[in-house]
């Protein structure tokens, strides 16, 4: 097949493939085995198809790639416009590579309306991929909002404990949070009179907007906050570990994985690509943020008695790390920004699956329920140890490029950002390793663990693609970056000046 | 001003009115006629039949645009979107009276029939162009409303709530009277494009000020807008579900369509602060208020306050972007809340026993589709994308930011956040919290199965192909402000 011809609707097929799944399962029967199947088909054809994009991408080329832009509606003047440039492609197959794993995780352990399940992890799906893909404002902001219900639905119906708190406060969250980026992108649309947002970009950078530089701080603000809470950077962060604890794994899975690259995108795409003099005046104060985010996360998850709350802090932590790089505006920075988006994807995915089998079987996230697990569950605790490992940042896995990478462009901006920033790391080894420990080795002190099965294959199944990749990451970052480089340097070109002057000293 | 007699073209621009009388008429003079079980039926259907041939009425009318009657009605681009809009809303309320009607076991006749005859009024008071013949026709579609709120006679908070509704709404309409003497004292006239020209002309005498004041307090009243908003709990928890489907809809599009006559084809001065304060007001009011309700009818109530605040938001900004988003919003607002009120009216039960968030739970699970249905409608009065209410409040903003009206913006905003919260706790109870005690599943109705069809078709359409409706109602802008 021709790839010429597949390239301007690549994106769309991409995007609404689940949609059309999911609304194919509505008037099917409520057969749960035939729905689980049928989801599983419809996600991986998904991903199969997403991995189009890789394939095909022209890496060392700069700017989007599969373009679509056709005039949506007219009055207000919004464009059907889609595209990807390094950086988002590899969030897109990120997220269509995680979500056949979520339908795997969730065979069993969603039970009770199963239909519906699978109708909203398609549809989250669907507007997941299409935050990624937009490159019109306005259906960015679509797509951006389209994710909140879906999910709170996930949390709210599947979850367990204080699900329905959890839902709301996440909800409502992002939703006060998002209203602030609405009012910046309207204000925008009022002076620019397009959502599109190369027009804007450009509009901005040859100064064409009036003005722009008594507003320019407070729509830096308003894009910020929204993306703020998403990510979430101290001191926005107290709805996610009641999100995480209280939701279905498959809701964990995605919402660590891909909702919350939603916000370090939204960064890095919106914050640097419009606002760059903005994003510079304002670095200080949001990388301090960030380090404090890192380091926080970091001791919160050192004590924390329940596993998946552990995983929850571990992720703001690690999160930390890509704000750090992106707001670094280092080359290296921002590559490591986003291969650590990438990379925590794959690894507290895959952590969050591991938690999640083990409350199936037990019911429980208690790290003081289990202890000596490895002797019952041999196969489990192996992989459970490559996934920390990978998520510790042992080189050779995916953790540590990332890393590595964001505290070398740390250091380039300001040295003490990068020696705080490493501490992170060696916390991050600190507590997982510690869980580790207490869940794994040791006597087995509750009885009940003494038969807990191991591995079915079906987990196995869900398991392996996501060590692999772990591996495949670390041994071969290569494969990701040549394409991440050259957007990178895209973003980065407003703040060339800045860069040769760090790199001359 | 020339006696002449009219012509018959003149009666054409008021067909639909005529119509819509006549059936009424026709069903008063049947009522006694048919024996009472089967009169539900068949009144409603002739009521049905009349809404719809108001519709056809109205677009045959529009291709005879131009005044009528010594120039007290024009029939323009306007008057046809608010003619279309109210006999639509008409029509599914209509249809969503059966099975309520059947079910509270009411005597239906003259309900229907004064169902269309406040229908004639709030038509004729958006192709009026006169005051006094505006006042005519607001105390029309208003006596209407007030019987129409108490029509479940047996309930005390029935009779309370079309008490309640009379007496302020009376008070109001006196205020706006008094606002059309002032102004023709002002002016010299009473007719809007003539006092524009006077108040064009001319220094702008005080009395015009508190002229667009008085009369802008009686429609505030009607659109229930903060500061005069007390009533609306009350009647709206009282009043028959359908009936605040339909009065918390069509007037209000009425009310609004005067207002926007009024304060931008007569350029009223003075009217930017007046409503600034009135919108932010009933915005944070409405919201705040429904916050805490329990009773879904009075959360809807306080919804509805907020919506005429966010509706208020276009009026204070600049004609040309402000008017077809309000137009616009009255538009998709009418969708949700009339479809919103069907679920309610649905589920309400014999004497309206199910109306509070504690009977909805589990509904996820024992009507999915009714759920389902209700949901869409709450995601668009929270305002998400892909539903008419999200385009609806963003036109509203965007014509604001363009105004420079950014405080007023981040009000506006700022409340849309809040009102997701109470909206959502209805989802959150459907979907997340089991039913206290085992409901019956009500099998839904076919004529109510199909005012919900068209309220979320219209819901959804306005959401993804908004395109055709603000362009219609941005051509008819245009020609209204010439």
């Amino acid at each position: 097949m021709n790839a010429g011809n597949w390239s301007p609707i690549i994106l769309t097929l991409v995007t609404f493939i689940p949609l059309a799944g999911a609304l194919l399962l509505v008037s099917l029967p409520r057969r749960d085995r035939d729905i689980r199947v049928f989801s599983l088909v419809v996600t991986l054809f998904t991903f199969a198809l997403s991995l189009h994009l890789p394939v095909h991408f022209h890496r060392a080329q700069a700017g989007f790639q599969y373009e679509l832009d056709r005039a949506w509606i007219p009055t207000p003047n919004i464009h059907y416009h889609m595209g990807v440039d390094g950086i988002s492609m590899w969030l897109v197959v990120l997220t269509t590579f995680l979500t056949p794993l979520c339908v795997l995780i969730s065979w069993k352990s969603i039970h009770e309306r199963v239909k519906e399940f699978f109708i909203i992890l398609l549809v989250l799906e669907t507007a997941l991929i299409g935050v990624f893909v937009a490159l019109d404002l306005f259906m960015f902001y679509f797509f951006w909002e389209a994710t909140l219900i879906p999910m709170a639905l996930l949390i709210g119906m599947y979850g367990h404990g204080r699900k329905v708190y959890a839902a709301v406060k996440f909800f409502m969250y992002t939703m006060i949070a998002s209203v602030f980026m609405l009012a910046a992108i309207l204000w925008l649309y009022a002076k620019v009179g397009t959502f599109d947002f190369v027009t804007i970009q450009n509009a901005i950078r040859s100064g064409q907007v009036e003005n722009f530089a008594s507003a320019a701080q407070w729509l830096f603000l308003g894009f910020f906050i929204a993306f703020a809470v998403k990510v979430p950077l101290f001191p926005f962060h107290t709805w996610l570990p009641d999100a995480h604890v209280e939701a279905p794994t498959a809701g964990s899975v995605l919402l660590a994985g891909v909702l919350l690259k939603m916000g370090t995108y939204g960064l890095l795409r919106f914050n640097l690509g419009l606002f760059p003099d903005q994003a510079r005046a304002n670095a200080w104060w949001v990388m301090i943020l960030a380090l404090i985010g890192i380091i926080y996360g970091a001791l919160v998850a050192l004590v924390q008695p329940n596993m998946k709350k552990l995983i929850a802090y571990s992720s703001i932590s690690h999160l930390g790390f890509v704000v750090l790089g992106i707001f670094s505006f280092t080359q290296a920075g921002l590559d490591g920004a986003t291969f650590v988006m990438l990379a925590h994807g794959v690894s507290t995915g895959a952590l969050f699956m591991l938690a999640g089998i083990l409350y199936e079987r037990r019911h429980t996230y208690e790290i003081s329920e289990f202890g000596g697990l490895a002797s019952s569950m041999p196969i489990y605790a192996s992989i459970f140890l490559f996934v920390v490992l990978a998520s510790v940042g042992l080189p050779l896995l995916n953790g540590f490029i990332g890393e590595f990478l964001v505290l070398s462009g740390a250091f380039q901006n300001r040295p003490i950002y990068g020696v705080l920033g490493v501490t992170g790391i060696i916390w991050s080894a600190g507590y997982l390793l510690w869980m580790y420990q207490r869940v794994f080795y040791g006597e087995i002190t509750h009885p009940v663990n003494e038969t807990l099965p191991d591995l079915d294959p079906r987990e196995r199944i869900a398991l392996l693609p996501a060590a692999a990749a772990a591996l495949v990451m670390g041994v071969a970052p290569l494969l990701w970056l040549n394409a991440i480089d050259p957007a990178v340097q895209t973003a980065l070109a407003p703040f060339a000046q800045l860069a040769s002057k760090v790199v001359g000293q | 001003m020339t006696q002449t007699i009219p012509q018959s073209v003149e009666y054409v621009r008021i067909l639909p009115e005529i119509v819509l009388s006549l059936f009424g008429m026709a069903i008063m003079v049947l009522d006694p006629l048919v024996n009472e079980r089967s009169s539900q039926k068949l009144l409603g259907f002739i009521a049905l039949i009349g809404s719809v041939a108001a519709i056809a009425a109205t677009l045959y009318q529009s291709q005879f645009s131009g005044l009528g009657f010594w120039g007290v009605i024009k029939v323009d681009g306007f008057s046809t979107f608010f003619h279309v809009l109210i006999t639509a809303i008409t029509a599914v309320v209509i249809l969503s009276s059966f099975e309520y009607m059947q079910v509270q076991q009411i005597r239906a006749g003259e309900y229907y029939a004064l169902v269309l005859f406040g229908a004639v009024g709030m038509c004729l008071m958006s192709s009026a162009v006169e005051l006094v013949l505006i006042f005519i026709a607001l105390e029309i579609s208003s006596i209407s409303t007030y019987v129409l709120a108490g029509f479940r006679r047996r309930a005390a908070i029935s009779s309370e709530a079309s008490l309640k509704y009379f007496l302020l709404g009376s008070f109001a309409t006196a205020f706006f009277l008094y606002g059309v003497a002032l102004t023709f004292g002002a002016t010299g006239s009473t007719s809007i494009s003539l006092i524009a020209q006077a108040l064009r002309s001319g220094p702008i005498p005080v009395l015009a000020y508190a002229g667009i004041a008085f009369m802008f307090v009686g429609l505030g009243f009607k659109v229930a807008a903060a500061p005069f908003h007390v009533w609306t709990p009350d009647v709206y928890e009282g009043a028959p579900a359908p009936v605040v489907g339909f009065m918390s809809t069509a007037p209000k599009a009425a009310a609004f369509a005067v207002l926007l006559r009024v304060m931008f084809e007569a350029n009223a001065p003075g009217r930017l602060w007046l409503i600034w304060v009135a919108a932010a007001l009933s915005m944070t009011l409405g919201n705040v208020g429904a916050l805490v309700q329990q009773n879904v009818k009075r959360l809807l109530a306080y919804s509805s306050i907020a919506h005429a605040g966010y509706l208020l938001v276009a009026l204070a900004t600049l004609p040309n972007h402000g008017v077809p988003a309000a137009m616009f919003y009255t538009a998709s607002y009418a969708a949700m809340n009339v479809g919103a009120f069907a679920v309610v009216s649905h589920l309400a039960g014999a004497g309206e026993r199910y109306v509070t968030l504690d009977d909805y739970a589990g509904l996820g699970r024992r009507s999915p589709l009714v759920a389902a249905t209700l949901t869409i409608f709450l995601l668009s009065l929270i305002g998400i994308p892909m539903t008419g209410g999200f385009f609806a409040k963003f036109y509203v903003f965007s014509a604001a930011l363009q105004a420079n009206l950014v405080g007023l913006t981040i009000i506006g905003v700022l409340n849309s956040a809040v009102g997701a919260y109470y909206y959502l706790r209805i989802i959150v109870v459907m979907y997340m919290r089991e039913a206290r005690e085992e409901l019956p599943e009500i099998p839904v109705s076919p004529a109510l199965g199909a005012a919900l069809a068209i309220s979320v078709a219209a819901t959804l359409y306005l959401g993804l192909l908004p395109g055709r409706v603000l362009e219609y109602a941005s051509r008819s802008a245009a020609e209204l402000l010439h």
